[in-house]
Order: structure tokens, then sequence, then C-alpha cells
């Protein structure tokens, strides 16, 4: 048998790398092997993408995220609508409603201010389209050079959604995994939007707040849901391989299942890229009952922007921690955890 | 997606593997190379060994580019770029390469100005956008690249771009065929000849294949059915004892090659007498240099090069995984001290490179088989 969770190693990298922000591998090792060790004691249990905390009694759920993406703006949206969705999401995909942020900019001197007005607006409009409020912030200007442009920061606080309990460890064989809509939109848009490929494509970054499906779903199929997750960095690869090691089951995928755009298809047939390894900023992944998986289907494509959720695979007892796509015309293979960032192959 | 979906086709999938099924019989066992890194990751990719008879072994050849280049000539190139005059240009595929002291990566991380091109033309823009810099560029591959790299040199030298170089690290495919068929520990039936590579010299020079070393060779598509087809192909011939060329993968590959792309090489590079390859050792006439007319955007004669050699660690077998004599998993290293995040062996690097793409689709699986074959 494999060992599907393995003790967690100390981080013995010598340095920092690119790789250790992607998402992927190196990301958790260094999360498991330096961070949770040192600021939460040794054995932190599966990570999820919020903490819940206690005070005096009344459960929350607080989360942390900070945007580096490089261009500010792209086809589909922008540094600071990026801030507002991708912490609402996070708190989403852990079974919690945000209600309030704080932000944090880090600008770098010599940003023009339209630049700015324009991110801060972005902010506001997305606060307000998700519902949530923009409470406090803070600013630091660092030297020319040494940031691009500008980098944000959000932290959420979301009160736990009624209904619904998100742990890995409680998924079981048999279980249907749900899949919002299209992946590989943002990561590709954004790939493209850096001008360095020569390649055109009309695609758009899929950033949105996943809390109005996410409802729906609790609404349907609430007792029925184990777990969820917003694929970002890493793809959906890595967060199935996470859960994969957190409940020790093997993850079983049907490819022709899995939504991808054509387009999105066509860059990755032409980088040597998996859109399973490809960022998303408006998607989740959620792993249902089978009792359940029809009505969770149902409620999501009836939700606006969740007609093309899909169930793309189930989870089997086997491969164990490991997450396995299986193709319509008889093969298989295992899809690993993001190694490194994803670098387009040539030849 | 069309010139995707058409190759995906499960129908036509599963009637090419009852044709394989059916020709393969049960009496014989079958060793078909293919000669591509882009085949052994497409054969990974797809599963296409879930399908295939397992009398029908697929050996992995020395076809991909990151995987057969010697550890000093990545140090050798990465000592120039310590100069800090200089930009460090290469493939995406370069980047994890493993130096002595680090890949390309590492030293970025480090400091060292290094950066992801996706053609050399665009390192030649580099170069233009940074006239105070020297823009070296990193050449690897096949005759697949080797190309553009030659005309990007000569258009650097029609506009008189002086701080652009190249670390020429081209190899060609046939002299490494012919050292994969001279090695006395290799038996193989039959060759699944390189799709990319042949779209440039096209099909007539592995003719001697065919004639002196009677091996049947089918150039071939990277799609599933591509490589089914393929086999079929291979198969019928040994049916039969025939060996000749022939080419499945006619939409792209013509069989004379693409002449213009020929004649810029021709134009930029001269054979070194020979050139060190990772797991097969030094074969001669196997790579390229830039020759007289380009002497000064040769990074090798612009800047004083080290040529650092360095021996792979004893305990790698990546000689006998290239020759296809081990499997991946059968290397004493593979998965423990070699993974795709350290790895030790340039197999394990690039997704093209044979232990990486097993390791990263197949071997999992390999181990769930052995865990339920013993519970049965």
């Amino acid at each position: 048998m494999l060992d599907a969770r393995p003790a967690s190693v100390r981080f013995r990298d010598p340095q920092i790398e690119m790789a250790h922000g992607a998402g992927g591998k190196a990301s958790r090792k260094l999360v498991e092997g330096l961070f949770a060790p040192l600021l939460f004691g040794s054995t932190p249990g599966p990570l999820g993408d919020a903490a819940h905390v206690d005070i005096n009694g009344a459960k929350v759920a607080i989360t942390t995220d900070s945007f580096v993406v490089k261009p500010l703006t792209f086809p589909g949206g922008s540094i600071g609508e990026l801030a507002v969705n991708g912490t609402v999401n996070d708190l989403a995909v852990s079974g919690a409603r945000a209600e309030a942020l704080v932000v944090t900019y880090v600008l770098e001197a010599g940003l023009p201010t339209p630049v700015l007005e324009a991110e801060v607006c972005a902010m506001a409009k997305a606060a307000r389209d998700a519902g949530v409020r923009i409470a406090g912030g803070d600013t630091k200007v660092v030297e020319h050079g040494k940031a691009d442009l500008m980098y944000v920061t959000t932290t959420g606080i979301g009160r736990l959604i009624h209904g619904v309990t998100i742990d890995p460890r409680s998924v079981r064989v048999g279980d249907k995994i749900l899949l919002s809509g299209p992946i590989g939109d943002h990561g590709i848009t954004i790939l493209l939007a850096r001008g360095e490929l020569d390649l055109e494509a009309d695609l758009r970054s899929d950033t949105r707040s996943v809390l109005p499906l996410v409802e729906a779903l609790v609404h349907t199929a609430g007792p029925g849901i184990r777990w969820m997750r917003d694929p970002t960095r890493g793809g959906a690869a890595t967060s199935l391989n996470e859960l994969a090691r957190d409940c020790g089951l093997g993850m079983v995928l049907f490819e022709d299942q899995v939504p991808v755009r054509d387009m999105v298809r066509g860059a990755c047939e032409l980088l040597g890229l998996d859109p399973l390894h490809i960022a998303n900023e408006g998607q989740f992944l959620a792993v249902v009952s089978p009792d359940y998986a029809d009505a969770a289907i149902n409620a999501l494509s009836l939700a606006p922007g969740g007609s093309e959720a899909q169930v793309i695979g189930e989870v089997r007892e086997q491969p164990a921690g490991t997450v396995l796509v299986t193709t319509r015309y008889g093969g298989s293979r295992i899809v690993d955890m993001l190694v490194g960032d994803p670098l387009p192959r040539i030849c | 997606m069309r010139f995707v979906d058409e190759f995906r086709e499960p129908e036509l999938i599963s009637r090419t593997a009852e044709e394989i099924l059916r020709l393969a019989g049960r009496d014989r066992h079958y060793r078909l190379m293919e000669v591509c890194g882009g085949h052994t990751h497409a054969i990974y990719r797809f599963g296409l060994k879930d399908i295939l008879p397992d009398n029908i072994e697929l050996i992995h050849g020395p076809g991909c580019p990151v995987c057969v280049l010697p550890m000093g000539r990545i140090d050798d190139g990465l000592s120039i770029a310590q100069r800090p005059d200089v930009i460090f240009a290469a493939f995406g595929d370069m980047m994890r390469v493993p130096g002595t002291q680090g890949s390309p990566l590492e030293h970025k991380a480090r400091g060292m100005d290094v950066r992801i091109v996706y053609s050399p033309s665009d390192a030649l823009k580099l170069a233009r956008l940074n006239p105070d810099k020297q823009v070296m560029f990193f050449a690897i591959g096949f005759e697949t690249t080797a190309p553009s790299t030659a005309l990007t040199l000569m258009r650097a030298k029609a506009e008189g771009i002086d701080n652009f170089s190249v670390f020429c690290n081209h190899v060609t495919i046939i002299p490494a065929i012919r050292a994969i068929l001279d090695s006395p520990d290799m038996r193989l039936d039959a060759f699944i000849g390189p799709g990319h590579v042949s779209t440039v010299i096209g099909c007539r020079p592995y003719e001697w294949i065919a004639k002196d070393q009677d091996k049947p060779i089918v150039v071939s598509g990277f799609e599933p059915l591509d490589m089914l087809q393929s086999i079929v192909m291979l198969l019928r011939q040994l049916k039969v004892g025939e060996a000749k060329v022939e080419n499945q993968y006619k939409r792209v590959v013509p069989w004379e090659g693409n002449r213009a792309a020929l004649r810029a090489m021709a134009e930029v590079f001269q054979l070194r007498p020979y050139f060190e390859w990772r797991g097969l050792g030094f074969i001669s006439q196997s790579a390229l240099r830039l020759n007289e007319k380009y002497a000064a955007w040769d990074a090798e004669q612009r800047f004083e090069v080290p040529g650092i050699r360095v021996t792979d660690p004893k305990a790698a077998q990546c000689g006998e995984v290239l020759k296809g004599v081990l499997k991946p998993h059968q290397c004493k290293l593979f998965g423990r001290e070699c993974t795709p995040e350290h790895p030790i062996g340039a197999l394990m690097v690039s997704s093209e490179g044979s232990c990486a793409a097993y390791h990263n689709y197949e071997h999992r699986k390999a181990a769930m088989a052995t865990s339920l074959t013993s519970i049965a």
C-alpha cells in the first residue's frame, strides 16, 4: 500500500525560488515544512482555504491572500477585482460568507495615480457585487524598482454558512467530484496578456465571486457536501492531489467530462501544458455524496454562471492518495501536483 | 478542436487497438523504440500502455534534447552568464535542468539575469532592447529547433547586431540512433521515427536503418491515433519480414524534408568532430557548432569557456535507461533521491524525459497494480 499522507518533513531548500509561490508541490512543502510547524505546532491537520476560529463561542472564518499579478489589467479583470474575489472565494469554499475585508496596498514609487485609482474603483465594484464591506486598510510605498507597480493583500472575515461542513476526512469512496465550470481561462489569459508568446485568443479571465454558486449548492445539497476548494494557482490537479492525500483515497477524473474551452485546450496543446495545472479565479471544485450529486448539478446549472457545471469524476479506493485521469479511449494517467512554475515546453 | 480531436476519436482508437492485438498475436515479444521525447511524453500522457498488449514493449529513446545534454555544458553556459553584463536566454525546457551549482532558475533566484524565451528570435529582440548588455542564447534541440537558431543568426548578421551570441548545443538525431544500434546490449525490433525532426530532415536519412540494419521505421505523429497507427504499420512490416521507411505523419512531414530550413542550417552550422551525450558518451559528428562565417556570434569564441566536464553520479543509471536496457523505475535512484522536484539525472527533468514521464504519469499506477496483486 502507498502511504497516502507522508509525515511532514522539514523544509530544506536552501533558498526561496519562484516555484515556492506557484501553488504546487514546492509551495506545499514550504507551508508544511516551515510555516505550519513553526506557527501552529507540528500537526496542523489538513489545511483549508480559510481558518475557522472560535471567539467566545462565535465561529468565524478568516483568510488572507496577496495579489502580485503582472500585468495589472488583463481581459476580463484586473488586480483589484482579483484581490476582492480571491478572498471572498477562499471564504466561500471553506463554507463561509465574506462579511468584511481589510486591504493592504504595497505601492511602487512612480505608480501613476490613475492606475491606482482604477484599481481601487475595481475593488469597490467587486466588493459591491460580492456583497462584502471593505472595512479598513493600510498603505506602504517602496522604492521604484522594488515592486511591479503595486501589490494588494486582502484579509477577509466571514460568517459560517449554516448547514455545511467542509472536511477532507469526511470524503468517502463513491462520492462525486463536481466542477463549477471550464478551467484554465484565467491562467491562459494572463500568459497571453504578458505578450511574450505572440499568441492571441479571445479569452477572458474567469475572475468572479463564486459565493452565489456555493450558496446555491449548499441550499440544495448542503448535507451531502464533503469538501470544496477553489483551484487557483496550481490548478485543479493540485487541489485534488491535496484532497487525495488528506483523505487517503483516489480521485478518478473522466477527461472528456472536464470542461475546458477549445481556446484553452489549444493554447495548452501548443505550449505543452495541462489545463488541470492552470490557475482559475472563478471556479470551484466540490466533493458531494452520490445521493446528492444530481441535485447539486441541477442547482448549480440553474444558478447564474453555473450552466457549465459538471460531474468530472468520482472518489475511489485506488489509486490511494493519487489523482488518475481516464480517457474515453481507455488510456489513463496519473496527474500530480504542479511541480515548479508551468513553463511552456518548446522543444 | 481540429487536428486534435480526430486523432483521439475513441471508436477509431479502439478499432486500431484491436488491429494491433490481432497483428501482435501471443507468441512473440516486440521491442519498439520511440526515438523522440515527444512520443515518450505522449505515450504516458495518453496512457497508451493501457491500450497496448503486454507483448509490445516500448523502449524510450534518446530524443529528448534536455536529457542528453551533459551537465558540464550547463555549467559552461552559466559560468559565462556570471559576468554582470550577460543576459542568459533559454527555452523554458532548460530552466530547471541542474548544473553542479544549480539550475538556471536557481541562478536567477540568486540574481543572475536569466530570461525565458519562446524562440531564438525573442532572444535577438532582447539584444536589440538591451544594447549595453550581451545577450547569450543557450541553444538546445535537434533539427527541430536548429533552423530557427540558424535563421536568427542570419538576421543578427544582416542587421549587424553584435551584442547577441549563441551558445550552441544543437545535436543531430541520426548519429544518436546509430549509437543506440551499435550498442552491444541493445535488442530492438523496430523504430517509431521522430515526427518533428522529420519535418526538417524528411524521411530519406532513415533509409540506412531499413537497408543496412534491417529494422523497420515509421515516422509518426504525436496523437494517440498517430502512434497506434504507426505501431500497426510496424507490426505489418515485421509480420512479413519487411524493413522499410514509412511515413505515417504525412500531414506534416514531407518525404524530402524542409529544404529552406536545411539551407539555413547549412549556411550557419558545421558538424563538430565529436560531442558528449549524457548517458551515451562521446558520439562523433553528432552535434552542430557555428561555422567560420558566424564565428563573431559564437558564444564559445566570444567568451572564455571553462570547458567543465562533470561525471554523472555513479548511482544514477541514466545511460541504461536512455538505451532502454533498464526501465525508469529499475534505476536505484528513481523516486528516492531522484524526483521531478529534485532531479539528479536529466531524464527526470524534462517532461519528455522518460523518468519524469514515468514518475508523473505512471509509477503510482504501477504501484497500485502491485498492491492489488498482492491482495489477490
